[in-house]
């Protein structure tokens, strides 16, 4: 009696969903990837192995059908980690007047929300993440370290600069 | 003099991922700092403000056709396979006890009765997220449940017999949406009320019972409902909550 990962799916709904909802911006978008990640989920069940932890593979699977959507959508020429970050215009400083958490995320590069929502909304370990997102531990470090930042400039009303390293 | 610290560990303290050793050490540095401490509660007040504006995500109702999928039907006998064994005797015990009553010729909702046991078994051992909605928004979550059904619902209140309510959620039924009300006693017991619409005419019943390997469940269809109360707590208690549900429902009409 091998219990496989549908038995517990349906409670990882509920946080598959707001990290969902954080990354894409969109709640239909949200729900689209979150389907398509169940339904991963449950032709892959095979490859997971019982007593690992099912919440990090399920957002392993939402992080590959995630960059995937990604890729798919931007011009092939440009990489995920060097996406460009978005100037900061005199309308959108209004809009960061009213602490638009959304909108401030919105303008971070992919692979920093990733690490961003990761750590700070859905509170996994730093070598978690890394494990989720198949990267080392380190570049999780620095992509945290410059999503703080930019938020931190984002949320304050100040222009998105190059990062200065916090010493 | 404070030893030095690396800013990984600024972020691990803000991010609460370090041991209690660590934690003082990066404390000492903070204090001696104010830049690096401006920027940890920057770090800090971030986190508060993704869960601020995301966790009601939390308590939105399941759509449907996800709940659904995750519990769709090729999957759904390794899925009741995979829960706890003493589970699998109650559900089974439960099926050959309806099947009993319907060779005297009883009509017994075999389904109806087995699909609350399983609800209960699913959601009351949750820790984190028992409901969707909880009781702190009962109006919304009894307007949500009622819209989904079709129908006026409310949720008994059993106060006066030490049980408040946790919350509830909607779920997939074999009849259509089902209402899952969830209370909980101080000694953290849980009992759920499972409503489901029966088909116009179904025939009503009195108030059923039955026991299983400690699992009470007492169930009666009335006005157009199938209830189905179900607890693994005593006996008496469970019969004192189940008539104060019988009682509260059947003179509020429709649920």
């Amino acid at each position: 009696m091998r219990p496989g990962p549908e038995s517990d799916l349906i409670d990882h709904l509920p946080r598959l969903r707001r990290y969902a909802r954080a990354l894409t911006g969109d709640a239909a978008r949200a729900d689209d990837l979150v389907q398509d990640t169940v339904e991963r989920a449950l032709v892959k069940r095979a490859l997971w192995r019982p007593g690992s932890d099912l919440r990090a593979w399920l957002f392993t699977v939402m992080h590959n059908l995630f960059v995937n959507q990604m890729r798919a959508s931007r011009p092939p020429d440009t990489p995920l980690d060097e996406a460009p970050d978005m100037p900061v215009s005199g309308g959108q400083m209004d809009a960061l007047a009213t602490r638009d958490v959304h909108a401030a995320l919105m303008r971070l590069p992919e692979t920093q929300r990733e690490v961003m929502l990761l750590v700070g909304l859905e509170q996994f370990g730093y070598a978690e993440a890394a494990h989720v997102l198949g990267v080392p531990v380190g570049t999780v470090m620095s992509r945290l370290a410059r999503a703080r930042e930019q938020l931190r400039r984002d949320l304050a009303g100040e222009p998105a600069v190059p990062l200065k390293v916090v010493k | 003099m404070t030893e030095r610290v690396h800013e990984d560990e600024l972020h691990a303290y803000a991010d609460g991922q370090l041991d209690e050793t660590r934690r003082l050490a990066v404390e000492a540095w903070l204090a001696a700092n104010p830049a690096d401490a401006v920027c940890v509660r920057d770090w800090v007040q971030q986190n508060r403000i993704l869960h601020a504006a995301f966790d009601p995500v939390l308590n939105e109702p399941l759509p449907v056709a996800l709940a659904r999928l995750a519990q769709r039907e090729p999957s759904r006998t390794s899925w009741r396979v995979g829960l706890a064994a003493a589970f699998a005797i109650v559900a089974s015990g439960l099926l050959g006890y309806a099947a009993g009553l319907r060779s005297e010729g009883e009509t017994v909702p075999v389904r109806f009765v087995q699909d609350a046991a399983i609800a209960h078994a699913v959601f009351s051992p949750e820790i984190r997220h028992p409901v969707e909605v909880d009781a702190s928004q009962s109006a919304h979550l009894v307007g949500w449940l009622s819209k989904r059904l079709g129908a006026p619902l409310h949720a008994p209140d059993f106060g006066m017999l030490g049980f408040e309510l946790l919350g509830g959620r909607l779920l997939p039924g074999e009849t259509g949406p089902v209402a899952l009300f969830m209370y909980q006693d101080a000694a953290q017991q849980r009992v759920t009320l499972y409503v489901r619409r029966d088909a116009p005419g179904s025939r009503e019943t009195a108030f059923r019972h039955i026991h299983e390997n400690g699992l009470e469940v007492f169930y009666w269809i009335d006005q157009g409902f199938g209830y189905a109360l179900s607890g693994a707590v005593e006996p008496a208690r469970m019969r004192a909550l189940a008539d104060a549900a019988y009682g509260q429902l059947v003179r509020g009409g429709a649920g």
